[in-house]
């Protein structure tokens, strides 16, 4: 039998054939997963799209490459669940593109890190993070206080997020621009309409100055970060899912 | 080279595959037998990997999460419960006594008030380090837990409570006050009067100027008149040299022309009862700790 390979070699319809098999055997095994991607969302509720301001952040996070350092996933091992809380569940970054899981950390992981700080605590910390944390090697961002929020595209970003399955409606992506430019504000005609649009929004200056920076967009985002999903009557099994 | 004539290599004995790159021709070994082995038992393997574990997220097993479950039942959030088991079982020793005891029960028990206060210190450590500092000394902005200056009290209760709904928080009970903006209210030179006479309550210098009266006026109602604080309100004494946002002249003139308020998040939904119990008995041992 191990000398039948010339019969293949010597025949190059044949060796298709076999070529062909062997690839699709591969390439069902890894693509047909993805069709049913939504069989491993768990049914957990609470999770929305990121709001236009908080979509910005994200942006700014991924710019700066915040990701090098920082995860964004709370794996299911006691050590981990211990100090940052439930572990994350794939529901809560469906709507991330890129995700932004990973194991490797040099900086702690962010999955739950919305609501753990004050915004200031925040602020201070992406200035010069050793002001706040003295023995942290994390560079300072001070530059984000510096510069305007790119908002004026952020409706482009939702529809090519559409595209790619995020549920943004239309009527979100037409007051992109309003919705994030009151976010960043204490006081806007427009809250009304943005928390009819997004549930839970935390609305305010996040960095205290007059105008919308990058650093209010970073802030909202971190800020968001893990607090979007309903975990108190979470199991895994699905026990206690609330209200089904 | 022809079909029926198959070279063979005048060393080794096997035959070539016919294929010549300058001057060196290509045996027809097989592929090694060790090597042929550990593929099949790879395979094989992989399928009772297949069989024990989960593995098929694709193929519905059970209801609309579906894959496959595995015989053995395992998942990662199983192993994660016995883990935690381990701990909660290490724990029970004192937790239930823990949780069942008042803070003034707990002073008592010499055991129950180590426990808490090394629980107290590991969440600390996690959780309150980033602002208070490792060591609890607090920053500018950020209070030092270690002395005995406290903003909306230092007994244990109003410690726990502090932690569990924080202060202007976005928690319903969120502990809130608010100092108005005095630069849109009084003049620059008022402002200035009354910083020396702020100043003058912790200095011991004897005081006799327009700012006495403009303290009591616009500061007393919440600083109080000996300008010693008012904890209802969270408002600091003004009178012990140990400050907030800085001590000079100029730092107290801009806090009164538009001050400063921290936040301190709320947790109570973050950490549970018994972590919040630990740390406030933790914070309250630092030292300066009321009754």
């Amino acid at each position: 039998m191990l000398k039948k390979h010339t019969v293949v070699e010597k025949n190059s319809v044949l060796m298709l054939i076999f070529v062909v098999i062997v690839i699709s055997i591969g390439g069902i095994i890894e693509i047909v997963p993805l069709f049913r991607m939504e069989t491993t969302i768990e049914p957990v509720k609470g999770v929305r799209p990121y709001t236009p301001l908080e979509l910005a952040g994200q942006n700014v996070y991924i710019r700066e490459g915040c990701y090098n350092c920082h995860s964004q996933q709370v794996r299911p091992l006691r050590d981990e669940v211990e100090r940052y809380g439930h572990y994350s569940l794939a529901a809560e970054s469906m709507y991330d593109h890129p995700f932004q899981w990973g194991s490797k950390r040099t900086g702690p992981d962010l999955a739950r890190v919305g609501g753990k700080y004050s915004d200031l605590w925040h602020v201070q910390h992406m200035i010069r993070p050793q002001d706040v944390v003295p023995e942290s090697i994390m560079p300072g961002y001070a530059h984000l206080s510096h510069k305007g929020a790119n908002l004026e595209d952020i409706g482009k970003d939702m529809t090519a997020l559409r595209m790619a399955g995020v549920p943004y409606t239309d009527e979100q992506i037409a007051n992109a621009y309003n919705d994030a430019m009151a976010q960043a504000q204490d006081e806007s005609d427009h809250h009304d309409g943005l928390m009819e649009r997004y549930s839970k929004v935390n609305a305010r200056n996040f960095d205290g100055q007059a105008t919308t920076t990058e650093m209010d967009a970073l802030i909202a985002y971190l800020q968001v970060l893990g607090t979007m999903a309903e975990l108190k009557d979470y199991t895994h099994d699905g026990t206690k899912r609330s209200g089904q | 080279m022809s079909d029926n004539q198959v070279e063979k290599d005048a060393v080794s004995g096997v035959e070539t595959t016919g294929h010549e790159w300058d001057g060196i021709k290509e045996l027809n070994n097989p592929a090694p037998r060790w090597w042929l082995g550990v593929l099949l038992i790879s395979i094989i393997w992989s399928i009772g990997y297949w069989v024990v574990y989960p593995a098929w997220p694709t193929l519905s097993g059970d209801g609309e999460r579906g894959g496959t479950k595995g015989s053995f039942g395992w998942t990662q959030y199983s192993q994660l419960k016995e883990s935690q088991a381990e701990i909660v079982a290490r724990k029970a020793a004192y937790l239930d006594r823990f949780n069942a005891a008042s803070f003034d029960q707990i002073k008592t028990d010499e055991e129950l008030y180590a426990f808490a206060v090394a629980g107290g210190a590991s969440a600390f450590k996690d959780n309150c380090a980033t602002c208070h500092g490792t060591g609890g000394t607090g920053s500018a902005g950020y209070p030092n837990l270690l002395d005995d200056d406290w903003l909306w009290g230092g007994d244990v209760n109003t410690i726990h409570e502090t932690i569990r709904a924080g202060v202007r928080a976005n928690h319903d009970e969120t502990r809130f006050s608010e100092m108005p903006a005095f630069g849109e209210m009084l003049s620059g030179q008022e402002i200035s009067h009354i910083s020396d006479y702020v100043l003058s309550f912790s200095s011991g210098a004897a005081y006799d100027g327009e700012g006495k009266d403009l303290f009591e006026m616009q500061c007393a109602s919440c600083h109080g008149e000996d300008g010693k604080g008012i904890r209802d309100f969270g408002a600091p004494n003004l009178a012990d040299a140990i400050w907030f946002y800085g001590g000079t002249k100029g730092d107290i003139m801009s806090q009164i022309r538009q001050p400063q308020h921290g936040v301190m998040p709320a947790w109570e939904a973050r950490l549970s009862e018994s972590t919040i119990r630990q740390l406030a008995i933790y914070v309250h041992s630092l030292g300066g700790g009321e009754e």
